[in-house]
């Protein structure tokens, strides 16, 4: 007898998600966290005194709807704010804006305001179809059995669907970078780098780098996951972690917070349990990990408890990212040059021109700190006054272009960055230095440290094509198992990836209730 | 266009210079890069040297990798698929390894030369399979390839040659037994191992005592008619003995790039090198599988009929094609006809009776013969004196 029927590493939205469904099942889970709160990157902390943050993700924008209805979400607290409309800053005060399929301002014309609702209709059927894979388990293409050719045919009635030119366009594209396809398409070089912008944030990336449409596609697949939007969690990200504890546990499932797995159990020939911190050791008919694949193979299972295949499997898996998180306390509403008091609400994004963008992965790459950044700004206390203290406001940001580790170190780094992003923003908010109170720069070392992910990777494990779909996290460990018996993922690392989405957690679970292995 | 050839130009052992000295037919092949005898003066009676005196083999261009540190025997654990604990200090073990599909990669013999210190001598480069079986493991690789040089010395009177040399009680040495000595002032390790199935040794001397081992075996052996033999004759002994060549019976799984031609240890024969009891090895969740499931191929050793080598034949049985032949050869000292070859599943049996389809030709007239053959169990020249300790006087 085992203590449990499976124990969920992570008490992120994946693994809660993998929880509950596993839960409502009839099983007998437990969900092992080290942190002291449930959410995983679904968190918020007070950076400042009485400054509450989203201190990892920061907007929901492709969260699978139907979860929210199998697990009654909003009953279990999960509140939305209203969809935004993103803003790209220019520097002169005229501003583009990107609200649905329209685009106005900054001077853009009728050619590309035509072309930007073509690309947008190309991008909405690529999605679409992406979609159909992101909701079942990624076929394998050699080994096919009938739930795999199911998939492989849908995918394949989609891709005729498609048409000629589209499917040809998608052959074409999918491969290659966004730089090319925003030429292709586009003459106004904001609207280039603002749609570029979704293409690598988050990555190790830029612009030029393959596999940036792959990674722009998957993003966009937020809008058929039944999501409308780029939205703000009411009560900031930890508001939404606790609405699916809050619902794990009314499935029935047990959560247990810090309490940090130090290894993965393996005896013989199959995984059968984990030890914790305490020394505690807990069994379990399967151990099911949402922490990123580097940590579950490399630090809790151990490249000796494998067979050496798989051991260069793991060690050859991309887990970088140059994205940080800029968080700022400020006294006052800031004031950006050119917007509106109300305009302040939406997502506002800053970036350089595409080729500028391209040459900030330089330093990246060289663990240098870069003078060029994107950033990719919230200010949720405005929808959202109870985050900061009466009269104040907080800023965040996912800026891009952050090494993992610069050469200089982070002590003598840190500083650099934060005055050299500051300095940045003062072009499009004057003034806004003098209004900060309270600072912080979380890096992606420190996410690493943090949330766990590896190379503070969000998708735990670069989204590229060779770590996609039936190859996500790598060849051997797909469809949810791994090549160790008794051990699964429902993770990011596990397909179809990451960003606040669910379905990695939904489809593990919904996998090993289907093939019995509970 | 240069009429320059891109091949890299082949290397030559430390032996070299003795070797081609020897080699009157001037008959040269490339054996892994290096540049080796395929025979030095006839084939047959280079054969009967290792059958009834002493043969000498070159076999400096086997690649060698020395394995150390506190995880040796666990990194070798992993890597090999028998139970590496097994293997004394100053012993030597036949193994074979896998990848994680539970195909064969490579077989060889692994030294044990200290409590943390292992060779693999393998017939495969491999530096790229150990470096990453490194991973999580505290050990050491040195490729030892071009610092070992050595010589297969088999045959009956092997053993009286080297004690000349110096090998001093040599005969109380075991099978896969290893003896150290020094020749000239630098070490020199004897291991009673071979590829020709009788009593046999090879030696292993830094390259720089290569030359003057070679002049004073052959000056030493005069008299127990001590002939240097070459690829062939080799050839002929170790199929009459009944051992597997990497490229030839199987195909390296690393080097395989179409699907299904790689072969499992079950597959090969070799289910006995396989030891589940012991804890994970690289490719052992897919052979327990494999084991469940059954295999696909037996190998077989075939006593086929009539003296026409069943070379590259198919394997019939009745109308219906059922293996192909990897290896065959007509053997002098058995007299006997043998094939090995892969048989589909579940035919190939121990008894089984099957048809070769030999093609031979006779100036330019071909003519096609069908041989019954039979699987036996085991090689057909099996000589006592592989196995006897203290070895036999000749």
């Amino acid at each position: 007898m085992t203590d449990y029927d499976a124990i969920i590493i992570g008490a992120g939205h994946n693994g809660l998600i993998c929880a509950s469904y596993l839960a409502k099942a009839g099983k007998n889970v437990l969900v092992l966290d080290a942190r002291n709160e449930p959410g995983g990157c679904a968190s918020t902390r007070e950076f400042a005194p009485g400054h509450h943050v989203s201190d990892c993700a920061q907007w929901l924008s492709q969260f699978d709807q139907s979860i929210v209805k199998d697990l009654d979400l909003k009953a279990a607290g999960l509140k939305l704010g209203t969809p935004k409309t993103t803003i790209s800053l220019q520097s002169d005060g005229d501003h583009l804006v990107l609200d649905g399929d329209t685009i106005s301002g900054a001077g853009v014309d009728s050619a590309d305001q035509a072309a930007y609702r073509d690309f947008k209709k190309m991008v909405r059927s690529f999605a679409k179809l992406m979609t159909t894979l992101y909701r079942s388990r990624p076929p394998k293409l050699v080994e096919q059995n009938w739930t795999d050719r199911l998939t492989l045919m849908k995918l394949g009635l989609g891709l005729k669907l498609l048409g000629r030119e589209r499917l040809r366009d998608l052959m074409r594209i999918v491969m290659i970078n966004i730089y090319d396809v925003m030429n292709e398409h586009f003459s106004h070089a904001a609207l280039k780098s603002a749609i570029a912008l979704d293409a690598v944030t988050g990555t190790n990336m830029g612009p030029r780098s393959p596999n940036t449409v792959y990674s722009y596609l998957h993003r966009a697949t937020g809008e058929h996951l039944g999501q409308s939007g780029t939205t703000q969690v009411l009560g900031g990200m930890g508001a939404f972690g606790r609405s699916l504890a809050t619902a794990a546990e009314k499935c029935g499932a047990n959560i247990q917070l810090d309490s940090a797995v130090t290894a993965i159990v393996k005896t013989e020939d199959r995984v059968t349990g984990v030890t914790l911190d305490s020394g505690e050791q807990i069994s379990a008919k399967l151990v099911i990990s949402s922490a990123d694949p580097a940590t579950t193979f490399r630090r809790l299972l151990g490249y000796h408890q494998m067979e050496a295949g798989m051991a260069k499997r793991v060690e050859c898996y991309r887990s970088r990212s140059g994205t940080a998180k800029l968080h700022l306390a400020l006294s006052g509403l800031p004031s950006f040059t050119g917007l509106s008091e109300g305009q302040l609400t939406e997502r506002l994004v800053i970036t350089p021109p595409m080729d500028g963008m391209e040459t900030a992965l330089n330093p990246m790459k060289y663990r240098e700190l870069s003078d060029l950044h994107t950033f990719d700004i919230s200010i949720p206390t405005l929808e959202d006054p109870g985050l900061a203290p009466q009269g104040q406001h907080s800023l965040t940001a996912i800026v891009h272009y952050v090494p993992y580790e610069p050469d200089i170190g982070w002590e003598a780094g840190k500083p650099q960055l934060l005055s050299q992003l500051i300095s940045e923003l003062e072009g499009y908010a004057p003034g806004i230095g003098a209004l900060i109170t309270a600072s912080e720069l979380v890096v992606p070392s420190d996410f690493e440290a943090s949330h766990g992910m590896t190379g503070g990777n969000w998708h735990h494990g670069e989204l590229s094509i060779d770590q996609a779909l039936m190859m996500r996290p790598f060849p051997g460990s797909t469809q949810y198992a791994t090549a160790v018996e008794g051990l699964y993922l429902c993770g990011a690392g596990a397909h179809p990836g990451g960003g606040l989405q669910g379905l990695p957690g939904r489809n593990a679970a919904r996998e090993i209730l289907k093939r019995g292995a509970l | 266009m240069s009429d320059v050839s891109r091949d890299t130009m082949l290397l030559t052992t430390p032996f070299h210079s003795r070797v081609e000295a020897m080699c009157d037919l001037n008959d040269w092949g490339n054996w892994m890069g290096y540049t080796t005898p395929n025979a030095y003066f006839d084939v047959e009676l280079e054969y009967f040297a290792v059958r009834s005196t002493t043969g000498v083999f070159d076999l400096s261009p086997m690649n060698k990798y020395r394995v150390t540190g506190p995880d040796a025997q666990r990194y070798m654990d992993r890597l090999i698929t028998r139970d590496v604990s097994k293997i004394g200090v100053d012993r030597v073990g036949y193994a074979i390894w896998c990848d994680d599909n539970g195909q064969v990669m490579d077989d060889g013999t692994i030294f044990r030369l200290g409590e943390q210190d292992y060779r693999i001598c393998s017939y495969q480069r491999a530096d790229d399979w150990l470096a990453w079986n490194t991973l999580g493991f505290d050990v050491t690789i040195e490729n030892e390839s071009e610092s070992v040089a050595g010589l297969a010395v088999q045959g009956p009177t092997s053993c009286t040659v080297l004690t000349l040399l110096g090998c001093t009680d040599l005969n109380q040495l075991k099978p896969f037994g290893i003896a150290h000595y020094s020749f000239e002032g630098r070490p020199l390790m004897v291991s009673r191992t071979g590829f020709t199935g009788d009593l046999g040794y090879e030696v292993w001397v830094p390259p720089e005592s290569a030359e003057a081992l070679w002049d004073q075996l052959f000056e030493l052996g005069r008299d127990y008619l001590i002939k240097p033999i070459g690829s062939y004759a080799l050839e002929l002994a170790r199929i009459e003995a009944g051992f597997l060549q990497a490229n030839v019976d199987f195909m390296p799984a690393e080097e395989v790039v179409r699907v299904g031609r790689t072969r499992s240890p079950f597959e090969l024969g070799l289910g006995w090198l396989v030891d589940f009891k012991k804890p994970l090895f690289n490719g052992r969740s897919a052979l327990l599988k494999e084991q469940e499931k059954g295999s696909r191929y037996r190998f077989a050793m075939l006593d086929v009929e009539g003296n026409k080598p069943a070379e590259h034949s198919f394997i019939l049985k009745g109308d219906k094609q059922v293996g192909t032949v990897t290896s065959a050869a007509w053997c002098p000292t058995a007299k006997a006809n043998i094939a090995y070859a892969q048989i589909e599943m579940p035919h190939g049996a121990v008894g089984d009776e099957l048809v070769a389809e030999i093609y031979y030709q006779r100036e330019l007239h071909w003519t096609r013969l069908l041989a019954p053959c039979r699987v036996i169990d085991t090689p057909i020249f099996k000589s006592p004196k592989r196995w006897q300790t203290p070895a036999p006087p000749h």
